[in-house]
Parts: structure tokens; C-alpha cells; sequence
């Protein structure tokens, strides 16, 4: 099993040259992301489908047309929803895990998800320690070195304890004291909220600012609410779907409905903001971007949406991000004295 | 009499007869917006979210411009046509995305449709019912008068969207008008594209002549499930089309940034190459230009003359 390499911009060119224009980022990114992992010899692929109401559904449909035309010969295994065949979904699952029996899937599995939860809770660690530390770059120094050492060794013993060392060195930082950081949300489509060259490094580029970023999906989030509490869902969710049934009734694709869920979740837990980011041509994050505005307004909680596809450039984007700290700040000193 | 309003835009395409007879048997009187142009275009520009597609768009013009005239203004929310199908999801959430973005609007009477989850169509219409009072029996007697002849529809398309004048005449040019009914039917948003073929005495071939039991059948070869009730449609007309050899090519007229028309598009160019059927992909967006498209709609029909004159010479090289 070869991991793809951790992506960078260049897997998001790869993948853009070789897919339809009109195919939305994710789909540029997954891709990009194959051809990596081909070339580095990967002759199986796996994929997670889901079954509607958005695009995501039918990639791999076309995914297959795109490697096979240019030549390479691999196995697209797609992971499709249990409702779409229980039978179909286990044995997919045997044959990535290699694992022959049910309770040997279940351990593999349960390890999988272990290291993911694990490599979820360091970033929200970075990202928290960035916020407070008096070099910022520390942090980031920290950070890169792990990123660059995860890709070189093996097992999973190997990579619990890098994790565990990374996560030592961050405790170890130096903090500014009485320090009360601006909070932003990062709300919107899911692989464009995980992936940091997706969305240009948001997390670090809020922190480097000085701001404390949480993100309202991560792959533990998934995980929990698609799997682990599969059919019933994570409280989380669930709870967000609640959050945003004043303004939307039904599911609409995606994580439209999760977005404004989030959005509301993070004003009630006193955040000062949320930004959206909208892979371009997402049809559920278009529909949640225009009910966000009345959301904002009702509210009265700064909202900004950023656009984001293969072209978008750093220089206008921090700007923007530099902007909206501004006016938070700005909001915050008001509240103080009025 | 009260009135309700229909804005003529995406939803319309397919359901408008069907609409008209059930309102006005349960008593409201029906205004329609006036057909696409300039200003209706440029004010659901600006009352609308920029990333928005063309169509999307200009249904939030005709909303505007019937804002001020009507009681009621009927925008369902169209979750789903059929088991395990979907909609596209600006389309889920059409409703929404009014509401949110125009303002002073009257009242939006946006039942669910949602035939995954409920019985039919009929159970529908009844919540579309109790929005006016109307019992539910007078509902089902509306619609069952509304859905009573299966070719009103059709009727209505040759009546009402295709060009005037337009005649089928056998031995001429077959060309598939593929895409979303509102791009196919809308002649503001793909210039007239229907006309200008009728006037070249093009037949005109779309997905909407074929019965659901033909789409059904031709739309399933693809290797995962279809689950757009639209996309099902495009595919099926088009394979169904394609491989019984009816047409001489395919003009497929698609939203820029449209989501469903960036898979589609792929699977009927596919199809299209296999089958050595020319296939052509005009791609609307605000910023689209006649001229533009008649050059392109030129040399795509010299090229079909062309492969049509030569048809037997060409086909002892293949
Ligand atoms: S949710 Fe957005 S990004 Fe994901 S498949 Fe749909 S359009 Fe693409
Ligand atoms: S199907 Fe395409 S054109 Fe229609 S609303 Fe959805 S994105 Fe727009």
C-alpha cells in the first residue's frame, strides 16, 4: 500500500491538466493525487463514493475514463455507502485492508481510525499553539518536520510516536501570556477545508496573524459521523443540522447543510467569525454562500466567503484574510468599550 | 381571483401545463413572467449570488419581476423525482436561495416534492393544497384532471417552445438538442439555438420525445448508478439516440459551471466519439455571444454536410 505523497501544489497542476475544466477542485485534486501515487507504483486505488445528491458520487465514473486514456493500468476500488450493498462494501473493504476475516477487518480498521484521530488532534494542536505562540514560526518549523518525517517511515508504531514527539515539542513552545486571540471558523466543502494547499495554507496564514482556528470538519469528524455512528450519525452533526433548520429544511449535496449549521455552532460558542470557503463552481457551498448572507445579518456575525480554485494566487488571498482579522478586531474593541 | 405567479424559468420547462391546469381547477388565476430578456437577465444578476449559474440567475429575475404583481409566487422544492434520484442541489435549495436574496418578496408557496421519501406526485400537490385551504380532495380531483392526458406535455412543447414554423422533414439533418430543458427551450439564454437550426431545415430531435420507460432502459448502461433524475435523461436520450442510429449529431448546450453538465458532457462526448457521431458542446454563461455561437453552429454543420456527402466514400477507410 503506497500512501499518496503529501500533496502539494504541483498534485493539484497534475490533476488540473488532466481533468475536465468544469470538474470542481476536489475531483483536480484526486487526480493529481493518483497520478502521484501511480507513478510512484501504486497499482490499486481507493476511493470513498457517496451516493448523492452531489458530483462527488460519480468521479470515480469518469476518474477511470481519465487514467485509462492515459495509459495506466490500476484498480479503482470505490468504497460506496453500505445503503448501496452491504456484500459490495465489505469485501471492498477486504481487499484494501488485505484481511480475510471480519474480526481482522474490524482491527485494522479500528487502528486506521486511530491514527487518523491522532494526526487530527496534533493539527488542531498546531494550530492552537500557533495562535499563542511568540514565534510563530516555531511552530511552523515543528510542523514541516513532522510533515516531511511522516511520509518517510513505516507502520504505525513508528508514526504514534513521531506524533507523540511532535506533539511534546509544541507543548513546549513559548506562549504569550494573557493573550485573548481573535477565533475564526473554517466552514465549507470538506476536502477543500482539510487539504492545506487547497485552500492556501488557511489555518497557518490565520495564525501567523495571530488568530486561533478551528475547522468544522476533519476526517475524525467524518469518520464519526459516516462510519462510527453509522446510520445514526455523530451528536455533532446532528446537532448542526438542527442549528440550521430555521434557514434550510432539507439536505441539499455536499456539506451545504453543514456549513450553515457550523456557522451558527461557532457564533453560539462566542467565536468572532467564520470564513467559508467555496471550492469554485460547488453547487451545495453556492446555495449555502446565499443563505449565509441572511444568517450574517440576522446574527450579526461577520461572515466572509472565499472563492478558491487552481488559479487562485496568495498575494489578493491575504489580503482578504488580513482585512477580515482588521474588521474583527475592530468589532471587538467596540463591543469592549461600548 | 387571486393570482399566483410562475416564474418562466428551470422548473417551468417541465412542469408548466401541468401546473396551470391543476391551480386553475382549485380556483387561482396563473401569471406567468414575461419571457427571458435584458432586464429580467441583469436583475437577477444583481439579485443573486455571483457563483450562481446562468440559469439560476435568470430564475431569480423572473421572481423579481413578478414579485409585485402576484399573491403568491409557486417555487417547490423539488427534492427528488424518483427512488435513490436527486436533483441537482441549486436546484434542492431554489427555494433558499430566493428567499435569502430578494427582498419584499409575497408569499413563496415551496412545497417538497420528494419522491424518495413519499409516495408520489400526488401527495404533493395536497401540501401545495393546504398552502390555499384547499381540501385534499379538491386537490386530488385538481390533479388527477391536471395529469389526465399523458400527452399534454408534449403538446405544449410543440405548441409553445419550438420554433414556429417548424416542420420535421424526413431526409434532412437530425440534430439531438441536448441539456437542461431550460437551456434547450429558453431561446434568450442559447440565442435562439432552436431557430436557427428550423430555419436551416434542421430536424430538431430533444430528450423530451422520449417516453421515461426509453430513458430509463438506455440510462442504465453506465457502470455506477445515475442518481440525477436530469442526468439520467441527457444520458438516456443521448445513448438511446445514438445507438439506434437516428441522428447525424449531437449539439449539447450546457450551463457554465454547472456541476451535473461537467459529468455529462464527458459521458455523451464519450459516447458520441464511440459511435462516430459529431458531437458539439456550447457552453452558456452571461458572457456568451451570438456571434460566437453562430460561427461555431457553422463550421459544426459544414462538417456534418460534409461527412453526410461523403458518408459511403468514408466509410470503407474506417
Ligand atoms: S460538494 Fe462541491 S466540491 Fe464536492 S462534489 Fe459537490 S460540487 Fe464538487
Ligand atoms: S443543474 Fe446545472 S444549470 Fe441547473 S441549476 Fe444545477 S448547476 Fe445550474
Amino acid at each position: 500500500m503506497i500512501p499518496p505523497p503529501v500533496c502539494s501544489r504541483k498534485t493539484l497542476e497534475i490533476g488540473s491538466k488532466h481533468s475536465p475544466e468544469m470538474m470542481c477542485l476536489p475531483f483536480k485534486v484526486f487526480i493529481g493525487n493518483y497520478i502521484e501515487s501511480i507513478e510512484k507504483g501504486a497499482d490499486t486505488i481507493i476511493i470513498t463514493g457517496s451516493c448523492g445528491p452531489c458530483r462527488f458520487g460519480l468521479y470515480s465514473l469518469i476518474q477511470e475514463d481519465i487514467l485509462q486514456d492515459l495509459g495506466y493500468d490500476v484498480d479503482l476500488i470505490v468504497i460506496d455507502s453500505i445503503k448501496e450493498g452491504y456484500k459490495e462494501f465489505i469485501s471492498n473493504l477486504k481487499k484494501i485492508t488485505k484481511t480475510n476475516t471480519l474480526p481482522q477487518l474490524y482491527k485494522s480498521s479500528r487502528l486506521a481510525l486511530d491514527l487518523i484521530k491522532r494526526a487530527d488532534d496534533l493539527t488542531q494542536k498546531s494550530n492552537y499553539t500557533r495562535a499563542y505562540a511568540v514565534d510563530k514560526n516555531h511552530v511552523n518549523q515543528i510542523m514541516d518536520n513532522y510533515l516531511k518525517t511522516s511520509v518517510q517511515i513505516h507502520g504505525a508504531s513508528e508514526l504514534i510516536n513521531l506524533i507523540n514527539k511532535t506533539k511534546e515539542e509544541l507543548s513546549n513552545v513559548k506562549l504569550l501570556e494573557n493573550y485573548n486571540p481573535i477565533k475564526i471558523g473554517i466552514i465549507g466543502e470538506i476536502y477543500t477545508i482539510i487539504e492545506p494547499f487547497v485552500n492556501l495554507d488557511v489555518e497557518r496564514k490565520l495564525g501567523q496573524l495571530g488568530v486561533l482556528v478551528d475547522k468544522s470538519l476533519t476526517p475524525t469528524k467524518w469518520l464519526e459521523h459516516h462510519v462510527i455512528n453509522y446510520p445514526f450519525g455523530s451528536e455533532d452533526e446532528n446537532n448542526k443540522f438542527k442549528l440550521a433548520k430555521p434557514y434550510l429544511h432539507t439536505p441539499i449535496g455536499g456539506h451545504g447543510r453543514e456549513t450553515l449549521g457550523s456557522a451558527i455552532h461557532y457564533k453560539n460558542l462566542g467565536y468572532d467569525g467564520v470564513i467559508q470557503i467555496l471550492p469554485l463552481n460547488c453547487m451545495p457551498e453556492i446555495v449555502a454562500k446565499s443563505i449565509l448572507k441572511n444568517v450574517s445579518k440576522d446574527l450579526d456575525f461577520p461572515i466572509m466567503t472565499l472563492v478558491v480554485d487552481e488559479m487562485t494566487g496568495e498575494a489578493g488571498f491575504v489580503t482578504r484574510l488580513e482585512a477580515f482579522v482588521d474588521l474583527l478586531s475592530k468589532r471587538r474593541e467596540k463591543h469592549l468599550i461600548g | 381571483m387571486k393570482k399566483i405567479g410562475v416564474p418562466r424559468g428551470m422548473l417551468y420547462y417541465e412542469n408548466f401545463p401541468f401546473w396551470k391546469d391543476y391551480f386553475n381547477e382549485i380556483g387561482y388565476e396563473i401569471v406567468v413572467s414575461k419571457k427571458t430578456n435584458k432586464d429580467i437577465l441583469d436583475n437577477g444578476i444583481l439579485n443573486s449570488v455571483d457563483e450562481a449559474c446562468l440559469p439560476v440567475k435568470i430564475i431569480h429575475g423572473h421572481v423579481d419581476y413578478l414579485k409585485d404583481k402576484v399573491d403568491y409566487i409557486f417555487v417547490p422544492r423539488v427534492v427528488s423525482l424518483y427512488k435513490r434520484e436527486y436533483c441537482c442541489p441549486k436546484i434542492l435549495g431554489l427555494p433558499e436561495m430566493i428567499k435569502n436574496s430578494i427582498e419584499d418578496l409575497p408569499e413563496i408557496i415551496d412545497t417538497i416534492f420528494d419522491l424518495d421519501k413519499r409516495s408520489g406526485l400526488e401527495s404533493g400537490y395536497r401540501d401545495v393544497g393546504k398552502y390555499l385551504n384547499v381540501s385534499n380532495k379538491e386537490s386530488s380531483k385538481a390533479y388527477k384532471k391536471a395529469y389526465s392526458q399523458k400527452e399534454k406535455y408534449n403538446d405544449w412543447i410543440r405548441a409553445e417552445l419550438l420554433p414556429m414554423n417548424y416542420k420535421f422533414r424526413p431526409n434532412n439533418i437530425n440534430i439531438l438538442v441536448l441539456g437542461h430543458s431550460y437551456n434547450v427551450f429558453d431561446d434568450y439564454i442559447n440565442m435562439g439555438i432552436l431557430d436557427k437550426l428550423s430555419k436551416r431545415n434542421i430536424n430538431i430531435y430533444t430528450a423530451e420525445d422520449l417516453s421515461s420507460e426509453h430513458i430509463r432502459k438506455f440510462s442504465s448502461y453506465t457502470k455506477k448508478r445515475l442518481f440525477w433524475t436530469h442526468g439520467r435523461r441527457i444520458v438516456g436520450a443521448a445513448n438511446y439516440y445514438i445507438m439506434n442510429k437516428e441522428i447525424d449529431g449531437i449539439i449539447f448546450l450546457s450551463s457554465f459551471g454547472c456541476g451535473l453538465d461537467s459529468v455529462l458532457t464527458h459521458m455523451v462526448s464519450r459516447q458520441s466519439t464511440i459511435y462516430e457521431v459529431p458531437f458539439m458542446n456550447l457552453t452558456l454563461d452571461e458572457q456568451t455571444g451570438e456571434a460566437g455561437i453562430n460561427t461555431r453552429l457553422e463550421a459544426f454543420l459544414d462538417m456534418m454536410k460534409w461527412r453526410d456527402k461523403d458518408k459511403s466514400y468514408i466509410s470503407t477507410f474506417r
